[in-house]
């Protein structure tokens, strides 16, 4: 049990308290997206309301006010992720342009044909595309790390697929489709005894677990805000400062640069060389006001109550029959996917959402993981701390009414 | 829940369950593959055209019950039609799925599918088969469509 008062927690999420189709909303869908507590929803408007301007220029007071949040912002993800230094903090549209922005900028121009990018069979699109696209520029290779009908990482012959040409290894923390948790601090040492930088995709683990860049010593740690209560189109990117440094500006614009004339242009220093153009000033604010939320929260407390949802909706799944768990790793986040015999997730979506039970159904931008389990998709209902006990037993009647309207 | 009732009605389950066609042609000389990629519905739908009659058609693949249900349906209301009365028929379909007036006597059993209407994510998969198999009769070699 958590020490958390979810009536009162949800009492900060305004949008829960609706009804879909003649029901009250049970939101499970928060791997796709969380919701925003109204803390994060007011700073935002605040900002809006109040201090809107824009940075790093203007010698006016709303500039300087615009300035001063964003870069307070930047102190809490900072913090948030125990980095050394605000310089290794660069503010991205998410997960997904952190990925391609060191893909592009630190991996491509070591890269040479033959060379090899190591990432796994667990992966997000948003941690296999980028690499494609790099291999296809460089004819460099992509290797997988196979994974187990469990859902874990099949880490058997991970030494040996770490090798003289693995110029990167690319690996999420907590897979989106399964929830499993990977053991990515252990895989970091393996790959750092061989010189081969480390990018973690953390889009799945900041929302759920305390996250220490220096503990896991990882080079790159990449993460969406909307998953962890901020805005959408607002992410981070840490990299270790002196990686950073040495990596060209992954596009170019405004507030990226010291001086331009046409002849050469000098770059700004960090973390302002990675962030060209005007910046989603309200999606930072957002972002740093969710942390704030987390803090306020207690990630220890988050993970705990997560946890204990996840073990009774474990519980309650399997004792259903005609219900199977796709992922049954010992380790996971709070997110069991599932298939219900003789009934395509697609229907169970439907019919779940008429009872107002809303959750995801599809590939979950995870089509190799489909592919191992050869399914063409999963039901998948992922928790956040703010859901409580009823909504599992909502779950389990939604399922169960489902199984009914197709025997 | 009475519009669930209305969507999955027993015609649906029914043709869901035991999809008839549910077969290749070997003498098919058209065919085309088709796919939802955001729910995973895949389905190839075969023809056999004698001059512009659809002598026989039939599909295989798979999909959730709405995709399964429409391709079953489809293929027992096109079977010896011309290829101008098919078309008359997938007209008819597609306002039923959008809630527009249709002609009953062309609709016939294929009403069924219009409880889609109310359920917009769903009417793409309504839609796969009848998409695919227009594509088959167009196209003289394979062809793939997708419903992105």
């Amino acid at each position: 049990m958590s020490n958390l008062n979810i009536n009162a927690i949800r009492a900060d999420f305004p949008i829960l308290h609706q009804e879909i189709n003649g029901y009250p909303l049970v939101y499970l869908d928060n791997a796709a997206t969380s919701q925003k507590p109204r803390q994060v929803i007011d700073a935002v408007s605040h900002y809006y309301l109040h201090d809107n301007a824009n940075i790093h220029r203007g010698v006016h007071k709303l500039s300087q006010r615009s300035t001063d949040m964003y870069e307070a912002a930047r102190g809490k993800v900072r913090q948030f992720l125990n980095a050394n230094s605000d310089k290794e903090i660069i503010f991205t549209r998410g997960a997904t342009e952190a990925i391609n922005l060191v893909a592009q900028s630190f991996v491509r121009p070591k890269l040479q044909a033959g060379d090899e990018i190591l990432i796994s069979h667990l992966e997000h699109h948003a941690n296999i595309v980028p690499w494609q696209i790099l291999c296809e520029q460089t004819g460099a290779q992509l290797k997988v790390i196979p994974m187990t009908q469990s859902g874990e990482l099949d880490l058997t012959d991970f030494d040996e697929m770490l090798t003289e040409r693995t110029k990167i290894l690319a690996i999420g923390q907590v897979s989106n489709a399964l929830g499993t948790i990977n053991p990515v601090k252990s895989m970091i040492a393996k790959a750092h005894a061989k010189d081969i930088p480390v990018l973690i995709d953390g889009a799945q683990a900041v929302p759920h677990m305390t996250v220490d860049v220096k503990d896991l010593d990882c080079d790159f740690y990449v993460f969406s805000g909307h998953k962890m209560f901020a805005p959408t189109g607002i992410g981070a990117l840490y990299g270790r400062e002196e990686l950073l440094n040495a990596m060209p500006p992954y596009q170019g614009g405004g507030d990226m640069i010291l001086s331009v004339s046409f002849e050469k242009t000098i770059y700004n220093e960090l973390p302002a060389k990675f962030e060209a153009g005007t910046p989603h000033i309200a999606g930072v604010i957002g972002l740093g006001a969710a942390i704030d939320y987390m803090w306020q929260i207690g990630i220890d407390n988050i993970a705990a109550q997560e946890h204990h949802l996840l073990e009774i909706a474990t519980r309650k799944i399997e004792a259903l029959s005609g219900v199977t768990i796709i992922g049954t790793a010992p380790e996971k986040a709070a997110v069991i996917s599932f298939m219900i015999e003789g009934v395509h997730p697609h229907d169970v979506g439907t019919i779940f959402d008429q009872q107002g039970v809303a959750i995801r159904t599809g590939h979950h931008c995870a089509q190799p993981v489909m592919e191992f389990y050869d399914i063409p998709a999963t039901a998948r209902a992922s928790f956040a701390f703010y859901n409580s006990e009823e909504e599992i037993d909502a779950l389990i009647n939604a399922i169960q009414k489902t199984q009914e309207l197709f025997a | 829940m009475s519009d669930l009732r209305e969507l999955y009605q027993q015609v649906i389950m029914d043709h869901n369950k035991r999809p008839r066609n549910f077969r290749e042609i070997e003498q098919a000389n058209h065919l085309a593959h088709g796919n939802n990629p955001l729910c995973g519905d895949k389905l190839v739908v075969y023809v056999k055209l004698e001059g512009d009659v659809i002598e026989d058609v039939s599909f295989k693949g798979s999909g959730c019950a709405i995709s399964m249900a429409s391709a079953s349906l489809m293929t027992e209301a096109l079977k010896g039609k011309t290829i101008e009365e098919a078309q008359a028929i997938y007209e008819q379909v597609h306002k039923s799925m959008t809630g527009e007036e249709t002609d009953r006597n062309l609709l016939g059993k294929l009403e069924v599918l219009s409880g889609v209407k109310e359920f917009p994510a769903r009417v793409k998969c309504a839609t796969l088969s009848w998409h695919t198999v227009h594509a088959a009769i167009d196209s003289d070699h394979d062809i793939s469509i997708s419903t992105e």
